[in-house]
């Protein structure tokens, strides 16, 4: 089954006819070219494929494009407002927040998603739950990033790059 | 993956009509449980019905002072509701224990209950299972199980149930409110649940085209201090070895007046450690006590080849938990 879809990725409307067997990350990868999301595991194990759908993190690669026509999705290449990078990039770069760069897209837009979680108040696995808000120690970060997996090992950096974007 | 037509569902009627009279389709919530069984050929529906964008996505206060959380709304979503952390804090703890931000934000709460087993032989069509094609055999009896069940299990199959969230909705007493074609009925999560016996093909006692609509959570002042304790090979994003969710009440004078306790990780169902409940009421809070309710519910568990340390686990993670919710451990 086909279905015409449209997808606002990274501020431009995109229409593109699917499969409806077509995953949102092989959409955006194989069919729009949007190569910023990657396909690690494409098992929902590794968070590789982590974009911004509707303003929330999610992973993209167990989520069937034609269940989101008209969703606004922001990938790591969509953050920087023209010329100045996000704060969150350039706090992986301060911070050698990566070392082969393959999740890095992905833990970038995570760290995104997790920063206005944690604005918000949402708790997490380690924090108190009666607590109204969230301070974001690195024990904090650590479980808030469980979900996104660097084979390089670079989550010393990771870590100290989002406590910097955090302040 | 089968090719499939893809449907958005217009109300729960509906949904619940076009499911129950074709044996090929399924109900689609968040997908990150079905969508993984497409890819791996476990799951081949020829039409999806997506039932995430019905209007159950709220959690609203019940008459009786319980809570009713619609069976679309997002796990991260009902977590982070300061009703639940407040009234019902192992509902919150379980699910912010359950996988990661970026899948709890997709996942809704009906598909959490009925995600299925993470067994390996379940997941991989190169082998028996008789969970995936009744009759074919248990690769796991003899297989890789250490992840598998030590009580209520049958040769037919030792899978667990992987749901965090449902472990505390059995130790809450929860009731899940389920549109069918034959009607609306309430299912008690305790009765929701099957063990395997000699049909693992089964994991719930729902009928073709019924549909989870709500899960409803009773008034019980004691679940305020309750709490999830969960036990895995890594610090988080990994699913349980043993679980335990537990809510505590005590007399004036610190002994147990009642108590609730359930294990993830041991069974084919959350298990509702009733036996230990038992055990507990009238006691102090000592070790002791604690050690002897572990006693009495894993009397009669099973352990399979490579799972025998799941029996010690148990027992520390329920007296690990008990210390915590009375004190014990400060």
């Amino acid at each position: 089954m086909d279905a015409e879809i449209t997808l606002h990725v990274d501020g431009t409307a995109r229409h593109v006819t699917v499969d409806a067997r077509t995953t949102l990350l092989d959409a955006l990868r194989e069919r729009l070219g949007v190569m910023a999301p990657k396909k690690g595991c494409d098992h929902g194990q590794c968070g590789s494929c982590t974009v911004l759908l509707n303003d929330r993190r999610v992973i993209t690669c167990l989520v069937l494009a034609v269940a989101h026509d008209g969703a606004r999705i922001v990938t790591a290449e969509g953050l920087a407002q023209d010329d100045h990078l996000h704060p969150v990039q350039q706090a992986f770069i301060d911070h050698d927040g990566f070392q082969c760069g393959y999740c890095t897209p992905g833990q970038i837009c995570s760290a995104v998603g997790m920063l206005k979680e944690a604005e918000a108040g949402w708790p997490s696995a380690v924090s108190d739950l009666a607590a109204a808000e969230v301070r974001l120690s690195p024990a904090e970060i650590r479980e808030r990033m469980s979900g996104n997996l660097c084979r390089c090992g670079a989550y010393a950096g990771i870590v100290a790059a989002i406590q910097q974007a955090a302040r | 993956m089968n090719p499939f037509e893809y449907q958005r569902a217009e109300d729960v009627a509906t949904a619940v009509a076009t499911v129950s009279g074709n044996e090929n389709a399924a109900f689609l919530g968040g997908g990150t449980n079905l969508v993984d069984h497409l890819k791996l050929g476990v799951a081949t529906p020829n039409l999806l019905v997506d039932v995430s964008g019905l209007p159950l996505d709220r959690v609203e206060s019940l008459p009786d002072g319980g809570l009713r959380i619609g069976a679309a709304v997002r796990n991260s979503d009902a977590a982070a509701d300061p009703r639940i952390r407040r009234d019902y804090p192992m509902l919150a703890e379980a699910l912010l224990s359950g996988a990661s931000a970026q899948v709890r934000n997709l996942a809704t709460m009906g598909g959490n209950l009925l995600q299925r087993t993470r067994c390996v032989y379940f997941q991989d069509v190169t082998t028996p299972c008789n969970k995936r094609v009744p009759g074919s055999g248990c690769s796991a009896l003899r297989g890789y199980h250490r992840y598998h069940a030590i009580l209520g299990a049958s040769e037919h199959c030792v899978a667990v149930h992987p749901s965090d969230l449902a472990v505390a909705l059995v130790a809450l007493d929860a009731v899940v409110q389920v549109s069918g074609p034959d009607g609306d009925r309430a299912v008690p999560v305790t009765d929701l649940y099957r063990l395997p016996g000699d049909a693992p093909e089964r994991d719930t006692v729902l009928e073709r085209g019924e549909l989870i609509t709500a899960i409803d959570l009773p008034v019980l002042p004691m679940a305020a201090r309750s709490g999830y304790r969960k036990v895995r090979d890594r610090a988080s994003y990994a699913f349980a070895l043993v679980s335990v969710a537990a809510a505590v009440d005590l007399f004036d004078n610190g002994t147990i007046r009642d108590v609730r306790i359930a294990f993830g990780g041991v069974a084919h169902k959350p298990w509702r450690a009733y036996r230990a409940e038992d055990a507990l009421r009238g006691r102090p809070t000592t070790a002791e006590a604690f050690d002897d309710a572990a006693n009495a519910e894993l009397r009669d568990a099973r352990p399979l080849r490579d799972n025998v340390f799941k029996l010690r686990m148990a027992r520390g993670a329920l007296v690990a938990a008990l210390q915590h919710l009375t004190g014990a451990d400060r």
